[in-house]
């Protein structure tokens, strides 16, 4: 394995740095796109893409600055966080986003390089920098949803190769996804130690997907059937076995991008004050007309601040003691839980006008809204119901006891 | 809890150990039971001016150590965890104002003494019983004011007063035209109805406009520590009680409606906790203190309320007698609350702060 120099970090190799993305995005980014990324494009599933994106796409891709901290040596940018963080401001500063997402980033990337052999690192991690390749989570089943170690869908071992068979469900993208990194029962004997973790592509004879259609009106989650389907050893990634522990780590990649230290956060727009002042009207004195409305933003408000400076001192704190804090466990519950709060408000605010489903009469801000609002009902139930990461909290922080 | 210096990590456990050691609740209930005006004891008071509690915002120069506001919070948690009772808060917002708005004399005169725990110092602004710094009515002619100040907290031992009057804050020394009478709320410390009558006063003239509203900001995020270590240390001793009563033939703590209950007290707390540290930590950076004050007290009246209400009632019919201590945390939470700005007070001033 190549061993990469750890970047230099000095103040003046950062703002050289900056100099050097600044050109770069100046070269790069199409003007025509800024501000134009659409939040909810991760749960639209891929769309025809304007030869402008592809163009973005592809060169953020070979720059392997869509996955910045990734090594170079497998397609990522090789960056420090420092450096990092420099791109990710200059990105914000000239308007741009990273098009390069998805569970590959979010997820299944950084578990591969820690568990993956060498072979299936140099096969999928690459792939996944450039955005080329989609992945889906099995892991959700119909009676195996937040007692997820109680998973069926059992793969049978013949020789060189597994034979899978069951269902998942919740398989998020699934329809679009070209692969799919799976838990499986490879013993009934055991729970969590009977589990295993496979590498399944969606075009294998015997996979079938049905998406499933949510309330928002979006298909983004499917349910996914595996037929003797025959998955080769070498797509084992550890040990048989071993997969609740891959599977695990997984989830605390995923639990992290669903917090505030992801993008899932990200409010951008006007804020709720201003729409309400353009839906509800302001008094003489600028103030929402509503007071009680008026009182409740604020406090959405304040609630918002207060999170926003948790996530801040949670990662200063884990910098500081060089692990992950333990107040990190409630950035989840409190940034999802805000997150609909603040869709509620938008919707109350903007009164029937900001319930449109459809068609005439609506702009597209406001059917975004809708959806936006629906489909964020589903962020305290995915990645670790509210109620599980109590649990969470409650036993391991707080040391409050299991039922005898 | 943030990411703290060396010195302010020596500070904070010197606190704690000498609150947890030297002042437990034991030690407030004595106070208590004593019934007396200035609700604290003055040899605890000298002690900890003796460990530089009493100028950890006060200049070198002046006599103090010139710390900081995040240190002094870290203090005032700590206090506030054992209902540690002592005028540093006042003395030191009071502090802060003739830091803020005062001449060289005045400087020269008050700061040395107020850090050295002799001079006991205080903010008088409030005309009535909830926190309305728009109106007031005390005026100064001639150099002598007059008026009255309601609730005024460490009244009844304060030497010296740091009062808002029409035209600006002025300083009046206990004595001449001032009396005291004593207002004997929930949380037995210091409150006091003050009547100016012709009382020499002094001008803090160089503070400019915002100086009182510099001034509040600066008491409110100081109560808000204290809530925040009494929050925390209601918190800690529910988690305690729940590890250990048995019900049922179960642990409390086993039960999962109080488990998540638990779950939810804790994230509203790191919460507390963020928007106070960052209220301390933007007066230390200087500029504009109101937003952030504004929220940490906000959140602090919101989870020190929550949070004092479910320490009675996780705990029970014992959390109701006054032989536990519970009720302590209750009383003095409630007048913190009241005490520089209620939540709707200061949700209000974000609201106009933020321009709607």
């Amino acid at each position: 394995m190549a061993t990469l120099a750890e970047p230099e970090t000095g103040a003046d190799s950062l703002e050289a740095f900056r100099a050097e993305v600044r050109e770069w995005l100046a070269a790069n980014f199409p003007a025509s796109l800024k501000g134009k990324d659409n939040s909810m494009s991760a749960v639209e599933g891929p769309t025809q893409e304007a030869p402008e994106q592809a163009a973005w796409r592809k060169a953020m891709g070979e720059k392997g600055w869509g996955v910045p901290t990734w090594p170079a040596e497998y397609g990522g940018g090789g960056l420090s966080r420092a450096q990092a963080k420099v791109l990710q401001e200059e990105m914000a500063r000239a308007g741009a986003w990273n098009p390069i997402g998805g569970m590959g980033v979010m997820m299944f990337g950084p578990t591969l390089l820690e568990y993956g052999n060498e072979a299936q690192k140099r096969e999928h991690i690459p792939a996944i920098a450039k955005g080329e390749v989609r992945w889906c989570q099995g892991y959700s089943e119909p009676n195996a949803g937040s007692d997820l170690a109680n998973l069926q869908t059992f793969a049978e071992d013949k020789g060189d190769h597994y034979l899978v068979n069951g269902q998942k469900t919740w398989t998020s993208g699934g329809q679009w996804a070209h692969k799919c990194f799976a838990i499986v029962r490879t013993d009934k004997t055991q729970k969590q130690g009977g589990i295993t973790f496979l590498l399944i592509d969606m075009d294998s004879p015997g996979v079938e997907v049905k998406p499933i259609q949510m309330i928002s009106g979006m298909s983004p989650f499917c349910e996914t059937f595996f037929t003797n389907v025959k998955v080769p050893k070498e797509n084992r990634v550890g040990e048989e076995g071993q997969g609740w522990t891959i599977g695990k780590r997984l989830l605390q990649h995923e639990r992290t991008n669903l917090s505030g230290g992801g993008s899932a956060f990200r409010v951008s727009g006007p804020s709720l004050a201003d729409i309400a002042k353009k839906y509800v009207g302001a008094d003489d004195q600028g103030r929402v007309a509503d007071p009680d409305l008026r009182a409740r933003i604020a406090k959405f408000e304040m609630d918002w601040r207060a999170f926003l400076l948790t996530a801040m001192r949670v990662q200063a704190e884990s910098k500081a003691v060089g692990g992950v804090s333990e107040v990190s466990s409630i950035l989840k519950t409190v940034g999802t839980k805000l997150g609909q709060e603040r869709a509620e408000l938008m919707i109350e605010i903007q009164g029937l006008q900001g319930l449109g489903w459809e068609g005439e009469g609506f702009t597209p801000q406001e059917i975004q809204g809708v959806r936006a609002w629906l489909f964020g009902k589903a962020t305290t139930i995915y990645g670790g119901s509210t109620e599980i990461q109590n649990n969470v909290i409650a036993k391991r922080i707080l040391g409050m006891l299991d039922h005898q | 809890m943030a990411v703290l210096t060396e010195e302010q990590t020596m500070l904070r456990d010197m606190a704690r150990d000498w609150a947890s050691n030297e002042s437990p609740v034991t030690a407030w209930r004595k106070i208590r039971d004593a019934n007396t005006a200035t609700g604290y004891d003055p040899a605890a008071y000298a002690t900890m001016a003796e460990m530089g509690w009493t100028g950890v915002i006060i200049p070198e120069a002046h006599g103090g150590s010139d710390f900081g506001w995040l240190s002094l919070g870290l203090v005032i948690e700590e206090l506030g965890k054992t209902m540690a009772a002592s005028p540093i808060a006042a003395s030191a917002v009071a502090a802060s104002a003739i830091l803020l708005g005062g001449n060289d004399a005045q400087k020269d005169a008050y700061l040395p003494r107020i850090a050295s725990g002799e001079l006991v110092a205080t903010l008088a602004v409030d005309e009535g019983p909830r926190h309305d710094p728009s109106v007031i009515t005390a005026k100064v002619e001639d150099g002598k004011l007059s008026g009255t100040k309601a609730f005024v907290a460490e009244g009844d031992s304060a030497g010296l007063f740091v009062v808002a009057a029409t035209d600006g804050l002025y300083l009046v020394a206990a004595g001449e035209g001032v009396s005291v009478d004593r207002r004997h709320l929930v949380d037995f410390r210091s409150h006091a109805q003050m009547t100016f009558d012709g009382a020499p006063a002094d001008k803090l003239a160089s503070g400019g406009a915002d100086l009182l509203e510099a001034v509040l900001d600066r008491a409110a995020v100081l109560a808000a520590a204290e809530m925040l270590g009494m929050a925390g240390q209601a918190f800690d001793t529910t988690l305690a009680y729940l590890k250990q009563r048995v019900q049922f033939g179960q642990v409390l703590a086993t039960f999962q409606a109080l488990q998540h209950r638990m779950a939810n007290l804790f994230s509203d707390i790191e919460l507390m906790r963020s928007a106070v540290e960052a209220g301390l930590s933007a007066i230390d950076r200087g500029g504009d203190t109101r937003q952030a004050a504004s929220l940490a007290k906000a959140k602090a009246n919101e989870v020190g309320h929550l949070m004092s209400r479910e320490l009675i009632q996780l705990h029970g019919g014992i959390g109701m007698t006054d032989e536990y201590d519970a009720g302590f945390y209750l009383k003095r939470m409630r007048v913190l609350e009241q005490l520089w700005g209620n939540t709707a007070f200061h949700r209000e001033r974000f609201a106009r702060l933020s321009g709607f």
